[in-house]
């Protein structure tokens, strides 16, 4: 075996490729975040690399953008709206799902298997497919615009990917537990209530960030179910619209991008391991 | 387990009726309004289908996701695959990874306006403000309208950003799939010999084709339905326009619903060989279950 350090000056080209690549990567995110903080004079005559030669001058730094977007063009009230949208968003497909993939993966009934195959086939139906019909009765019945709509909708199109990673992990549950508690004389509402939840909250918690991300930055639903209505418009929509009247406001502009990203990249940041959990249960087990 | 057999209904039909609503009718409405004229009032046969394929503005579409296909799906494996096989090497691995990572976190919107700021133009004499033309100002070159430029350049760059999105994902599940051959096997192939670039193609590719076919696959279902990079970046401007967003014009802009339909279809017509190739994935599992 070769001595560590030759062997580092060896290698030498590979690290310089992923050091390049990770700069490559991380480079736009830090000119928009830090362009974020400067002030508009500033954004507008320089580049935002010029902070960087006095990185510590914090003369240069102010929050008026943030005060901006926030108060006068209520991204606090939009950022409250994409909470809204999120959260039942999330939950109530996995509800839906645990149930579903309970009976798939454990009891035995006609037509399980042709069930089964139709909702995983179901997974890449692209969902242009069904903004028309489904605008249409959301019209009929009053539901567009409205956040009970999206919930349903993004309950909806989630569906058939959650309740394949919910059937991934239910049915990898050992079978004893399912004989000894019905020997045992449980209905099988209270095995799924006492013991298959109980042990599905991994997966669980997996699948509810996945899906967390997912509906916090869908553009295409909100558009189409909530477009014309600003009051329950969420950060994407209203982004998206600001690209185009604030065109050349860039503090303006990242400064809201960085709103929108921030909680998402909390619960990445910290929730990371679940997050690729949820990938990999989706992707490779297949 | 036993059960009545009514039992099981109870659990499955909130999904079935969910799916029935969501994604099932529609998806047969869709069909049904797609021979249909803009307001679904009058049949007309299969001439939303011939606009599709003789309009100017959707033949350019079908090429620019032509092009996507060909440009992001092949970089965003290859880059992918080539990154989880040196990280595992060094011992900053889960750093870089988390980096790489990171973007599956941002909206596409948000990607949008990151990445609109990068490309950003001004006529020369005026200082450059986005980060590229700043650097070709340097060196002295003219300054480039990235998204302008039609109709390879502009296309390019909106490819780079999702490239940017998307290689983290498949950097992760590759990743696992690499940690998951044994090292013996390896150790054996460096022992009689091999270099590691021999070992990468003959040794590591074969043994992880079936997860890179996986992601090859997601990554062309992504493409085809392309949308928020477009939307936000260029609205389709300068011969940008790909087949989702052409749809969402058709649908909001045009309100011609029955072309928007046709376009709709098309989209799950280049996508029903993917729906074969999961269905089949799914039998395979259930056999060795």
């Amino acid at each position: 075996m070769k001595p560590k350090f030759s062997q580092f000056l060896l290698n030498t080209p590979m690290h310089l490729f992923i050091i390049l690549i990770a700069i490559i990567w991380v480079f736009p995110t830090v000119g928009l975040l830090i362009t974020s903080f400067r002030p508009s004079s500033a954004v507008a005559s320089s580049g935002w690399w010029t902070v960087l030669m006095h990185p510590f001058n914090f003369s240069q730094y102010t929050l008026a953008n943030y005060y901006e977007v926030i108060t006068k063009i209520g991204l606090g009230r939009t950022f409250l709206n994409t909470l809204i949208i999120t959260l039942p968003a999330c939950i109530l497909p996995i509800i839906i799902a645990s149930f579903a993939a309970y009976a798939f993966a454990w009891m035995e009934f006609w037509g399980r298997r042709f069930f089964f195959i139709l909702f995983v086939g179901l997974l890449v139906v692209p969902l242009q497919m069904t903004l028309i019909p489904i605008l249409r009765i959301f019209n009929k019945l009053g539901l567009s615009g409205s956040f009970f709509g999206i919930w349903l909708a993004h309950a909806g199109y989630g569906l058939p990917l959650v309740i394949y990673l919910m059937y991934n992990y239910i049915s990898g549950l050992p079978s004893e537990i399912f004989e000894s508690s019905t020997i045992d004389g449980a209905t099988p509402f209270q095995i799924f209530k006492s013991i298959v939840i109980p042990l599905s909250v991994p997966a669980i918690a997996s699948i509810a960030i996945f899906q967390f991300i997912w509906v916090w930055n869908d553009l295409l639903v909100a558009l189409v179910y909530l477009g014309g209505t600003p009051n329950v418009a969420p950060l994407t929509v209203r982004i998206s619209a600001l690209v185009g009247s604030y065109g050349q406001n860039w503090e303006l502009l990242t400064a809201a991008a960085f709103v929108s990203m921030v909680l998402p990249l909390i619960i990445f940041l910290s929730l990371q391991r679940y997050f690729v959990r949820g990938i990999l249960a989706g992707s490779v087990k297949g | 387990m036993r059960t009545k057999w009514f039992t099981p209904w109870f659990y499955v039909i909130p999904a079935l009726a969910t799916l029935v609503f969501f994604l099932i009718y529609p998806s047969i409405n869709t069909l049904i309004i797609s021979f249909f004229g803009p307001q679904s009032k009058e049949f007309v046969g299969f001439s939303n289908y011939i606009y599709c394929f003789t309009n100017e503005t959707m033949l350019s579409a079908f090429r620019n996701n032509l092009l996507w296909v060909a440009i992001f799906v092949p970089f965003t494996v290859f880059l992918g695959l080539i990154l989880a096989v040196m990280l595992d090497r060094v011992h900053y691995e889960s750093l870089i990874k988390s980096i790489i990572f990171m973007p599956m976190a941002i909206s596409f919107v948000g990607a949008g306006v990151i990445w609109k700021f990068v490309y950003s133009y001004r006529p020369i004499g005026s200082g450059q403000i986005g980060i590229l033309n700043a650097f070709l100002s340097y060196i002295g070159v003219q300054p480039i309208p990235w998204l302008i430029e039609r109709p390879w350049l502009n296309n390019i760059c909106l490819i780079i950003v999702g490239i940017w999105i998307w290689t983290g994902f498949c950097l992760v599940v590759l990743s696992a799939s690499y940690k998951g051959i044994p090292r013996e096997l390896l150790e054996a192939a460096r022992v009689d010999g091999a270099n590691e670039y021999r070992i990468f193609w003959k040794i590591i590719l074969p043994l992880m084709k079936p997860t890179v076919a996986v992601i090859a696959t997601t990554m062309l279902i992504n493409v085809l339905k392309v949308f928020d990079i477009v939307y936000v970046m260029t609205n389709g401007g300068f011969s940008t326009e790909v087949i989702a967003n052409r749809m969402y014009k058709e649908m909001f802009l045009f309100r011609n619903y029955g072309r928007a339909s046709a376009i709709a279809i098309l989209l799950l017509l280049f996508i029903i060989p993917m729906i074969v190739i999961n269905v089949q994935r799914f039998k395979e599992q259930e056999a060795t279950r």
